[in-house]
This record gives C-alpha cells, structure tokens and sequence, in this order.
C-alpha cells in the first residue's frame, strides 16, 4: 500500500493511494497562490497599473500543477472532499489520459462548479492581447526581478482552463450521497462520510474486508450551516490521513468573527465603506447570518451590502436548497417552511443585494458607504481590483481579509501605497490541534499519516509545540513529490465458500468454540471476489484431445492425510509409556518443549510445541508403536 | 408569654401532634422554635412547662405517635433541647423519663424515623441545645449518646455530619470548662471521662488508615481550637501534636486540606511562644506539595507573630511557581533565583508540566495569593515588587502566546497555558495589584505593552477584555506625573494614542459584554482625567465620544446604561462636544437623556440617566444652570411616572440636591440627629418657594411620601422634613389667621395614602405648601416607615393564629372536595 504525494500544500491536498489493486485520488486542489506573482488583471483601464515599467502585463494567469511522479492516466477514480479541493480536475480529467470516475456529493459538484465558473469568468472577461512565456526560461527568469526569479518550477504554471474543460470535467463525476457505499472493482469500498466543514464536504472512508484507510480532509467541529462531522465512521481505522486543518491555528474564528464586525461597524460608522474579498460560497454565508444578527443592534440597518460576483445568484439560491446537508437546524426550519439561510430576508429586505458585475444595474443602484463582498480574495482579478482602485486613497475605508488562503500582505503589494485600513480576520473552521488531538484519541487510529507541516510548530512560531500533531505512534509525514509505503501488512483475503461446498464440510471442535475442516477445492478468483467451488469429479481417462485438456486444468485431489491438532501432556504422556511396559524414562525440559528419553531403547522423542520427532534407530516396529502412542493424545481431522 | 399566645397554644400543640393536620410551611416551625427560644432566654422554662402543660404532651405525644412526620419530630427533638438546656426545667424532664425517651436508644435513635436526616439533624441540634450544664454531660454518658455522635460523623449528609463533629467540641468544652479548670492540670489523665472518651476516638481516628476517619478527626479538631479558648485546648495539643505529626511522614500526606486547616487554626490560637508548633508547621510546609502548600504558607503569612524563618520559608513557597516561570521563560539563562530564596524547585516543576489542570491551578493560587497578600500591612518586607512585575507578565506573555521561551521547560508552559482563561484572568488581577507599588521603567514599559496586546488581541474574551481594562485603569491612574507638570507623562501619553483606537473598536465590538466594559473603562478614566489636557486632546482627536454617543441607542439595556453614565462624564467635562457647534451638541444630549429617561424600556438606563442628572445639577453642568428650574421640572416629571422605584428614588435625590442649592446645605449628615432649626432667611425662603412651586417638587415629593416602596417614601419624608425645618419661621402665628384653605388638598392626600393616586395635587401655592407641611404628620409617618415593613405580621400571636388558620383553611378545602 502506496500513498503518492502530489501537493506540497496541507489544505489543498492532491494524494494517490494505491490500495489492494486501486489506484485513487484523493483530491486534487488547486494552489493558486502563484498568482501573487502577477500584476492585477483590471476590470477597466488602470493608467497606474498600465504604466508601470518593466516587466508588466505580459502574460496570462499561471498556475501551479503536480509533478510527473505518478502516471494519471493509470488513476482509477478521484474522491473529492470539497469543491475546495476540486479546483485542479479539468488539468487532470482533460489532459493526462484520465479514463476514471470521479465522485463527489451534490453541493461539492455545484458549488465547484460555481468557483471554477466564477475564475473562468474573471480571467476570460479580461483578454490579453499577447502572452509571454519565454521568460519561464530558467536563464531568463535567473534575471527576472524577485520573486519571481526565486519562483520554483515556473515551467509547470499552466494557463487558466476554459469553460469547455470545466464542463467536460465536470461531466465525468459521479454524485454520491454521505454514507453511501460504493464498490470499487470489488476489491474496496469508499464512503464518503460528513465532515462538517462545507456544504457537501466530506471525508472518506476506504475499507476492504480487513483494512481500513480514512481520509480526512477539510473538517469542521464548529456548528456552522453544514451538516456536522461524522466522527464515529472514522473509527477502527489502520491508517488515518489527515489534511485540510485550519490554516490559521492561533486564530479562533469566533473571535475573527466578532473582529470582523468591530472593524466592519467602526468604518461604516465613520462614513467609510468596508471591502470583504471573498469566495462566492462558503465562510460567506456564516458571515452574512452574523451580519444579520448585528446590523440591527450596531444600527447599521440603512447600510447596503452588496454581493458582486458572476455566480452570486445562484450561490446564493444553491445554499438555500440543499436541506439535506445543512445542520440540524437550518433543516427543521426548511419544514417550516422557511429559508435555511437568513440571507434571503437580508434580499427581501433589500439589505442585501447581489449583482454579476460591477457593470449594469450596480453602477446605478451603488451607494456609499457600503460593505461589498467580492472576488478574489488574491487581489490578481475579479471585481474586487476595481473597488481595490476605487477605495485605496481613502483612509475612512477599510478592507477586511477573511479568507486565510493567501497572504493579505502579498495581495496588497501592488496597490500600494494604501490609505485604506487593512484588517487581516482570517476566519478558517476546519480543525485546529487541539481538536485534532481530542478527534485521535476518540477514533484512535492505528497509524496517523499527515503534510509535514503538521508534525512541526509553524516556523515562524518554533516555540508553540501546541500547534502541532501529538499522537502516538508518532505521525508519518509526506512531503511533495514523495512516496510513502504505508505501515500496515494486508494479512488477511476474505473468501466466500459455495453452499455446496459449505454442506460437505465436517468441521470438528477441537477446543470450544474452535472447529476445524479441511477443505479441498477450487480457488476462482475474478473481480478482486474469491470463491471456493467444489472441486470437479476426477475426470475418466479418455483418449478425446479435448477431454485432455479439460484433464490438465483439473489440479491433483490426492487423498490427503488426516491432521492432526492437539497438545501432548507430557506427564500423562509419560504414565502411557510405562503403562506399555516402557521403564527408565527420562524426561528433559528444553527451550521449545520436552524431551522424553527411553534409555534402554537408545530412543528420543522430541515433542515441541508443533512438531514431534521419535528418533530411534532401525526399529521402525518401535517407531510405530510410539507413534500410535502419541496419536492418541491428538485429534485427527 | 403572654396570655393571647398561651391560650392558642393548645390548640396549635394539638394541630402538631396530629398526623393528619399537616404542617405547610417549614418555616412556620423554624419561626416557632425561635419563639421558644427567645421565651425561655428571658424567663424560667420550668415555669413555661408548668404553665402549659400542652407542652410537656406534645413531647409525649410525639413519641407515641408512630406516623408523624419527620418534620415534627426534629422540631419536637429541638423544642425538648431547649427547654431542657435550663438545668431545673432539665430536672422537671428527667423526672418524666422523657429525655431518654427522646435521645436515648429507645426513642428515634432504634427507629424507621431514624433514616431521615432531618431526623437525625433534629436530635444533635436538640443534645446541642441542651448540652449547658453537668447533669447533661452525666444523661449523655448515661444514654450513650457519644457513641451515637461519633457514628454520625460519618453520615452521608453532609448537614448530619458538620453538625455532630460541631456537637463533640461543644460536649468537649462543657466538659473542660466547669468550675475546676483553673486547676486542671494539662495532664490528660485527671480530664473528665467524657473528655477522655471522645479524645480518646480523637486520636484513634487520627491513627486511622481511613482518610475520611482522619478527616474527621482533623475538622473537629479544627473547630475546638478556633471556637474553644480554654487553656485545656493547649493541653489537648501537647497530646496530640505528636499524632498529628506522624500524619505528616506519610506520603502523601493525608487529609492535607483539613491538615491545613487544623494547623493555620492552632497557630492562631496558640502563644507566638509555642517552637513546637513552628516546627511542625515548617515540617508541613515542605512535606505537603506545592499546590496543598500554597493556603499554608498564605495563612502563615497573615499572622501576627511568626518566626521570620517561618516567614520567609512561607513566602518561598508562594513565590516558587512564579519562580520557576519566570526561568522557564527566561530568554538567556539570567541570575539564578531572581525571587530571593525561591529558585523554581524540580517538584514545583513537575507538578507545574504534570497536566493541565495541575498547572493552571498552581499558578492561580499561586496569583491569587500573592495578590490577597499585597496589600496587607504584615506582607513581606522587602516585597519582590520587580520579580513579581516580570512574572506577571510572562504568564500574560506565555497565555497570549507571544512569549518565545526557548527551553524545554518553558515550551512545555506555552503549550499548556496558550489561550488560557482562568490563568490569563488571575494573572490579570495580580497585575492590576501591583499597580500600588512602583518598579522600574523598562519593566512598567513591559506592562503598558502586555496590557495593550491583550487589549487589542481579538482572542481575549469578554471576561479578560474586562479584568484587562481594570488592570489597565489602575496602572494609568497609578502612573506618575511629571514633576511640576500637572500634565500626564509622555509614556502615558503615547500609551493613550493607541489605546483610543483599541477602545474605539471594542466599543463595536458585536459582544455586549466588551461594549458595556469599553464604557466603564472610559467612565473611570474620564473622571479622573477628564482635566488632563493630554487626555481630552488625545480623546477628542479620536472618535470615542461620537461612538459613545451611538451606544445611547444600543439593543442591550446595560450598555445603555453605562453609555448614559459614560456621555453624563465626557458632557461634564466638556468632551462631548464637538469643536465646531458646541451648544448644539450639549443641547441634544440632554434632549436625548430625556428621551430616554421617559421612553426606555428598562430600568438600567433610565436610573444611569437619573444620576447623571444629579451629579450635572450638583456640579452645575452648563446646560443645567442654564436653566435649571426647567430642567428640575422636565425630570422631575418624567421619574415621577416611572415605574422603577429606583428612579423614583434618585428623583428624591436630585430634588433634595436642588433644595440644598437654594436653601443652602442640610444642617447634619448624620441621619439620627435632629436638624438643626437653621432656617433661611424670608426673602430667599419665599422666593425659593415660588420656585419650588413652579417645577412641582411638591406635587413630586407628596406622591413619593405615599410610595408603595419604603424607601422612596422614606426619602421623601426626610426631604420634606427637611424641608419644613427650613421653612420654620415662615408663615408663623401671624399668618395663621390668613391660612389658605387646604382641606381639599389634605383630602386628596389621604386619597393617595389609600391608594388611589389618580388625581394631581394641582398647582400649590407656597403658603398653602407651608401649611401642609405642618399639618402633615411628618414625625408620624417617618416612625411608622421605619418600622420594618413586616413588624405587624412578625408578632408571635401572628404566628400562631397564622399556622392554625393554614390548618383550618386546608382542613376547609378538604371538606369542599367532597
């Protein structure tokens, strides 16, 4: 059992394992940060940005893909745990001869979609008039101004994939429902369990008769909207791989949240407007629940909040139709019936208004102050670039980072100089350590296997020995581009018996509650499914070539000889011999058993714990009648 | 007693008895063994038995009856103890047999009775009551009750149990006390037999390997020594010192708690003279571990007379786990034992990275009783000021995560204590304590940043951000002034400019409970400093003022409570104001004070605004002096409707502040003396009338006189008197031919003493006030308030009538049932 290691990044795994006779993906994010590297792509003409020397606006947008350490095309299926972690599959299904299936829950696959809509569309609305891409040239970047001379494997950047490649991708996944088992080739079955952390979100579990691997990735412990996180599944399992833990662990995202409203309230109390750069989906409908709660009592009710993001609309209509997988709560009320998610009185209300673009209907309702929630939280492209150019000179505004992928300072790098407040609020529920710890030692796990990152204190903070994985056996840890043999032996196959063989056994209790049969059959192996079959009537000799070579397929069926079973007590053993007129016996006790030395008959029986040897010489009538003496003592079968 | 209540006796006697006549009320019998209680302390119980004979058939009854309840029963046992603690009346009993009956083997005790507690409480309550004088010590050793009362030592309540270790001291002491004890020899051999008996159990559970036996042992000898003051308990310790020693060589030490106890309890007791004490107290303290040491070495401590060596032994131990911090934490190995004598020990260590809970509870004992002791005279002389400081903040530091220790030790520390609570709050309190001593300047710079990160830091809770605030006011408030500037020192200064942005983001914070904090902390620190030319810039330049502002309209009604008191003390020092039109703001804060005295829905608010307004008219805020007879009328309209009694009441308040301002100040403080006729002179009297007349102080301060709350009506009697002393001289003699006709007033006066306060008083004249003063009986009314509001009902003969009448009613009820 192999596990591939494709990302070097802890929440945007991408791992293969090679279990039984499978080979499958566990994920495969995408980690964008590359984009840092870029200038921002500008809704409308930026004479700033345009007219920055140098090396500016030459190529399109890049990103990081995986290393050649496995052939993909050989990968089986791919089990995605959250459209978080999906964003890289048209790279793979489009173009590395992927023949598989992908499997995903529902809200993972629309909500997915959505995101890669939503980058398609940001990146596309955009078009370059020409691209470069000789400057990845290791001797051309090696002049090339930092970072992006200290870049690594730049070669690998790709371009953004297109609309036809999500939907092709896209197509190729199968919708699975929490709990459901799904066979694979008949040698294991996956499940996909709820994580808590995201619409849909799931960790899985891949099970064979006698092994079990879970993977956890992306989980929440935090009563959020999601359905939450089903943690007994995870139980008895011989490998735990853990990724996707909060990206910020100091950081409690109660606490960022109740930060996020302090600084939301105070600028907007000053006649400020607030900048939220976001994902369309996920943290932000926590976020506008929160709000929903606060704007009244911090009087904020005449502050419009806006949503631009091309898929706003149905982001936010998904969200309220999925019941299935919500929390408790927000399921009872959909019996109301009601909307899940308070945001649909926020837009009812008008407080809340959501728009594609800036183009079109914002331009005219747009009123300030306000709060404006929009992408990308990189800063490189979306909406979000524009009110970064609109807003920046004014120290009245403020930005607000909640999403903790990126480094906010990184991301503010080329609008500065900033006048506008920053406040860095990353809010990230997956688990920190001190959940993980209490999650192990419920699930307890035989083996936990995690990102190195996870075994170690952040490097910027060597001394918090808390903010690291403490489990014993200690974790093993992967990094990128490495492959680890999991510590588990397969010992056991599971294998089913015919009826009719079944009826001709006649097992025999050779200890309560221990029986034994011999069994002779046929071992039919197909689909990874073994299945003993009666063995075939010895064949007729016949003269027919046909017949013949029907003979050869048929195995040998000599009659065996009984076996035996049982132990020898060796004092009871001894009585029997000088019952049978056997004296002068000598009895040694060695490391393995006994020795019983018959000194007149120069003869040595030698009984250990599975095998009994009577050396005697030339006298096998003597030999016999011991050996009938010690078969007494043991069971035949 | 007197007759009334002897003659319901029988009756009630005979409602007891009866098992079908249940009793309600527990409370009833509580009331009446009070009752009984006070009767016999002021006569003979021989004479109340023979008087009532009802009584002694009760107790008779009582024990005949087989289905009783337990209630009366445990009464009956407490009834019979306290009359039986008057040694005759005790004689009148034991002539009957019925004590024995009572409390001997024959009564309850062999009983089913016997398994309710209430039961057994009754009967050691009852010994307890009785146990006064020899013949009762002769009755208990004759019954075997001692026997009895050290088996419910152990009972499993824990009432039962507190109780019979309570009832052996006393016995001890009864016992120890009489007429020979002067003479007594601290030989234990010549002790009394009861004495010896229940020493003798002493010790023997002292020996115990049970811990609760030993427990026991320890706790009653706990209270001998803190309650009993005869010079038999230095014999009793001489005895068993050496016992008690012995527990200490066991490991662990048994019982260290009540070991604790016992000890801190003898060295109270026993003369600074006593070597063998402070060497067993010096052996306990290094025998028991860090954390059982820590209320020792606190008690050790606090008293009076103590060895120095004891002292500092004491001390160390407190110091040890801050000790051990502070070198755990230490960035380059620094001096060893920075806390004199306390070098961070290895089992302090241990006990310190053991777990969790060990850890945080070490360390806030460790605070908590460092921070008792600070302010105390005896504290430790020289106090470890710097060291403390340094500790303090580097539990803050290793709390918040923002310590980088780099030994082993100390990383272990951060990863227990990170975002730790409870010892981020102690540790808080410590430092804030410390505030009252100095240190030196790098070390305050130190505090200010501590302080300012967990101020600023989003993972502090509500309850740290509020002990964090209060640690913060006591240190800026304790920080020195430059010399010869009545201005504020430029640290503080500059601490001040990033304070006002953190405190402007907790005050929107979407917690209340930071909010309502926030404001506090504004409140004090703008009283104090609201005269600081650096405050008020710094403040002014910020946006504090307009948010506070913002908080009057909040959703929670306390933290428009505290927006209310924190706007009154920025508007007294003139800090709401914004620069460019300040008329206008002032004029709308007390319009909006109004508004919300006569609007708000709940209490809180309107009685901070109700303050408010008596602290502007005391200190004559400039909107207020205005116009103040407005003013005074606009409020005191709207607290007269109120419905909150304590609104009423500051109205009274602020009426009396603004009669002090036109009549000059009352005569005495002190509210038993007399008022002295310092009266006013006519012309200001009659002017101040008139005016009084126009803002309808009277019409205000008559509705309260006949408030439903006793307090408003109390305030409002004392205002008036006070009032009508002023007024004296004023329409005398020769005015009373002319007298106006105030008989409708009078009239609708006593309406509202009925109640019905529907109808105005209508506008008064002076002279019609002054008349009414004095036809009102002021004195009267004043004497009938402060009796206590239940003197009518508390009366015995209540009492009685009252259980009969429940017996009576529920009997009735029965009856309509069928």
């Amino acid at each position: 059992m192999k596990l591939y290691c494709l990302s070097g990044h802890p929440t945007l795994p991408c791992n293969v394992l090679k279990f039984k006779s499978t080979t499958i993906m566990l994920d495969c994010g995408l980690d964008m940060t590359s984009t840092l590297n870029f200038l921002p792509l500008p809704l409308v003409q930026s004479p700033r940005l345009s007219n920055l020397p140098g090396w500016s606006l030459k190529d399109g947008n890049a990103f990081l893909d995986k290393t050649e350490l496995i052939d993909l095309s050989t990968v089986d299926v791919i089990l995605i745990s959250n459209y978080h972690c999906m964003m890289a599959l048209p790279y793979i299904t489009e173009h590395t001869g992927f023949t598989g299936t992908v499997y995903a829950t529902e809200p993972s696959v629309q909500i997915g979609r959505l995101l890669m809509e939503e980058l398609v569309n940001f990146i596309e609305r955009v078009p370059k008039a020409q691209s470069a891409s000789l400057w990845k040239n290791k001797d051309i970047q090696r002049l090339l101004p930092s970072p992006l001379k200290d870049a690594v494997e730049v070669s690998t950047w790709r371009r953004c994939y297109t609309m036809q490649e999500v939907n092709s991708a896209l197509s190729k996944i199968q919708l699975v429902g929490y709990s459901q088992k799904i066979e694979l080739f008949g040698a294991v079955q996956v499940t996909p369990l709820s994580s808590g952390y995201a619409l849909g979100s799931s960790n899985w579990s891949i099970q064979s008769h006698y092994e079990k691997v879970s993977y956890v990735s992306g989980s929440s412990l935090l009563t959020t909207h999601p359905q939450p996180m089903d943690q007994a599944s995870l139980k008895n399992s011989d490998v735990l791989i853990l990724t996707g833990l909060t990206q910020i662990p100091t950081a409690n995202p109660d606490s960022m949240v109740g930060e996020f409203c302090s600084n939301l309230s105070l600028t907007v109390r000053n006649g400020g407007n607030v900048l939220v750069p976001c994902y369309p989906s996920g943290v932000i409908y926590d976020l506008l629940e929160c709000l929903y709660q606060y704007i009244d009592s911090a009087g904020l009710s005449s502050i419009p909040f806006y949503f631009i993001s091309p898929v706003a609309n149905s982001s936010l209509e998904f969200s309220q139709i999925f019941a299935e997988w919500l929390c408790h709560n927000k399921q009872t009320k959909v019996y109301l019936p009601e909307p899940p998610f308070p945001h649909a009185e926020l837009i009812q209300t008008n407080k809340l208004k959501h728009y594609p673009s800036i183009h079109g209907d914002f331009s005219n309702d747009f009123r300030q102050p306000c709060v404006v929630f929009t992408g990308h939280p990189s800063l490189r492209f979306g909406d979000v670039v524009h009110f970064m150019e609109l807003w920046g000179k004014s120290s009245l505004n403020t930005v607000i980072f909640t999403e903790p992928d990126f480094s906010y300072l990184e991301a503010l790098a080329p609008y500065q100089p900033l006048a506008m407040k920053c406040i860095y609020c990353p809010i990230d529920t997956r688990l920190n350590f001190i959940q993980v710890s209490k999650l192990l030692k419920e699930v307890q796990p035989l083996h936990v296997v995690c990102p190195e990152q996870y075994t170690q204190p952040p490097p910027a903070q060597s001394h918090r020995i808390d903010l690291m994985i403490d489990c014993q056996p200690p974790a093993m840890s992967y990094r990128r581009a490495e492959v680890l043999a999991l510590p588990f032996k397969r010992r056991y196959e599971k294998i089913e018996i015919m009826p009719e063989l079944a009826d001709s056994l006649v097992p025999m209790e050779i200890k309560p509650g221990v029986s034994l049969a011999t069994v002779s059959a046929v071992l039919h192996t197909k689909d990874n499914k073994h299945i003993l079959q009666p063995p075939p009537r010895p064949a007729q000799p016949t003269g027919g070539k046909k017949r013949k070579r029907a003979s050869d397929d048929i195995p040998d069926c000599k009659v065996l000889k009984p076996l035996l079973s049982g132990s020898i007590p060796v004092e009871q053993f001894v009585q029997t011999l000088e019952k049978h007129g056997f004296s002068d016996i000598k009895v040694e006790d060695t490391a393995k058993g006994h020795i019983v030395l018959l000194q007149e008959a120069e003869t040595l029986i030698q009984i250990e714990e599975d095998s009994t040897h009577i050396i005697c010489d030339n006298d096998e009538m003597l030999r016999v009648r011991l050996r009938d003496l010690v078969l007494k003592f043991l069971q035949k079968f | 007693m007197d007759p009334e209540c002897s003659r319901l006796l029988p009756a009630l006697c005979a409602v007891l008895a009866d098992p079908r006549q249940p009793v309600a009320d527990d409370t009833c019998l509580e009331k009446l063994l009070d009752w009984f209680t006070a009767v016999t302390e002021a006569g003979s119980s021989l004479l109340l038995l023979q008087e009532n004979p009802c009584l002694v058939e009760l107790l008779f009854h009582v024990l005949k009856s087989q289905d009783l309840s337990s209630r009366i029963l445990s009464f009956s046992l407490r009834l019979a103890g306290i009359f039986a603690a008057q040694e005759n009346c005790f004689q009148y009993l034991q002539q009957g047999e019925l004590l024995p009956m009572l409390f001997g083997e024959v009564g309850p005790l062999g009983g089913a009775a016997w398994t309710a507690p209430a039961v057994r409480s009754g009967w050691i309550q009852g010994l307890r009551t009785l146990a006064q004088h020899p013949s009762a010590l002769h009755f208990l050793a004759a019954c075997g009750a001692v026997d009895t009362i050290f088996s419910l030592q152990g009972d499993p309540s824990l009432f039962v149990a507190s109780a019979a270790g309570q009832l052996l001291v006393h016995i001890l002491d009864l016992a120890m006390r009489g007429p020979a004890e002067g003479r007594r020899s601290l030989q234990a051999c010549d002790w009394p037999a009861c004495a010896q008996k229940i020493v003798g159990h002493i010790e023997d559970s002292l020996c115990s390997t049970a811990i609760p036996q030993v427990t026991q042992a320890l706790s009653v000898l706990t209270t001998a020594f803190g309650h009993c003051h005869g010079l038999w308990t230095q014999g009793l310790w001489v005895r068993l010192s050496p016992l008690v020693a012995r527990l200490l060589e066991k490991d662990p030490v048994p019982a260290s708690h009540s070991l604790v106890d016992l000890l801190l309890s003898v060295a109270r007791s026993a003369p600074s003279s006593d070597r063998g004490l402070w060497e067993t107290l010096a052996q306990t303290l290094s025998h028991l571990s860090p954390t059982q040491a820590g209320p020792l070495a606190l008690g050790i401590l606090k008293l009076q007379d103590c060895p120095q060596v004891l002292r500092t032994q004491a001390f160390g131990i407190l110091l040890q786990p801050l000790a051990c911090v502070l070198e755990a934490a230490a960035q380059a190995p620094g001096p060893p034992g920075l806390l004199e004598g306390a070098a961070g020990d290895s089992m302090t260590v241990d006990t310190l990275l053991s777990s969790k809970s060990a850890c945080v509870g070490l360390l806030c004992c460790a605070l908590a009783h460092l921070g008792l002791l600070q302010p105390l005279p005896q504290r430790p002389s020289p106090w470890p000021q710097a060291p403390l400081l340094g500790a303090a903040v580097t539990i803050l530091r290793l709390c918040s995560g923002s310590a980088a220790p780099t030994s082993d030790v100390g990383g272990r520390l951060c990863a227990i204590l990170v975002g730790c609570g409870r010892v981020q709050r102690a540790a808080l309190d410590f430092l804030g304590a410390l505030s009252q001593g100095t240190g030196p300047q790098e070390l305050v710079t130190q505090v200010f940043s501590v302080l300012l990160e967990y101020l600023v830091s989003p993972e502090s809770s509500s309850m740290v951000l509020k002990k964090a605030f209060q640690a913060t006011l006591r240190w800026l408030l304790s920080s020195p002034k430059t010399p010869g500037c009545c201005d504020l020192d430029p640290h503080t200064q500059l601490f001040l400019t990033e304070l006002l942005p953190v405190l402007q983001k907790r005050l929107c914070s979407p917690c209340w409970e930071v909010r309502d904090s926030g404001l506090e902390f504004l409140t004090q620190m703008t009283r104090h400093w609201g005269g600081q030319a650096g405050f008020r810039q710094a403040l002014l330049a910020s946006e504090v003022p307009e948010l506070t502002k913002q908080l009057l309209r909040d959703p929670e009604s306390y933290v428009r409570a505290s927006a209310v008191t924190a706007t009154g003390q920025l508007s007294s020092w003139g800090l709401c104001a914004s620069p460019e039109c300040p008329g206008a703001q002032q004029e709308s804060l007390l319009v909006e004070l109004l508004h919300i005295l006569s609007t708000d829905s709940e209490g809180f608010p309107r009685r901070a605004v109700m303050q408010v307004f008596t602290e502007w008219l005391r200190d004559g805020h400039a909107d207020v002096a205005e116009d103040a007879e407005r003013f005074v009328a606009g409020v005191l309209q709207a607290a007269s409707r109120d419905l909150d009694w304590e609104v009423r009441a500051q109205g009274l308040e602020l009426a009396l502040v603004f009669l002090e301002q036109l009549l000059g100040q009352r005569g005495s403080h002190c509210p038993y003396a007399e008022a002295l006729p310092e009266t006013a002179p006519p012309g200001v009297l009659a002017q101040a009338l008139q005016v009084l007349c126009r803002v309808q102080l009277f019409e205000f301060a008559f509705r309260a006189l006949f408030d439903c709350d006793r307090p408003v009506a109390q305030k409002s009697c004392d205002l008036l008197l006070f009032l009508r002393a002023k007024a004296a001289p004023c329409g005398g003699p020769q005015e009373a031919g002319d007298s106006p006709n105030v008989a409708s007033v009078e009239a609708t006066l006593q309406r509202w003493q009925a109640g019905e306060q529907g109808q105005p008083l209508g506008y008064l004249e002076p002279g019609a006030v002054v008349a009414l003063l004095r036809s009102v009986d002021l004195e009267g009314l004043r004497d009938t308030l402060a009796e206590s509001s239940d003197h009518v009902e508390k009366s015995p003969q209540s009492l009685l009538q009252d259980m009969l009448a429940a017996v009576g009613v529920l009997g009735e009820n029965e009856a309509d049932c069928y």
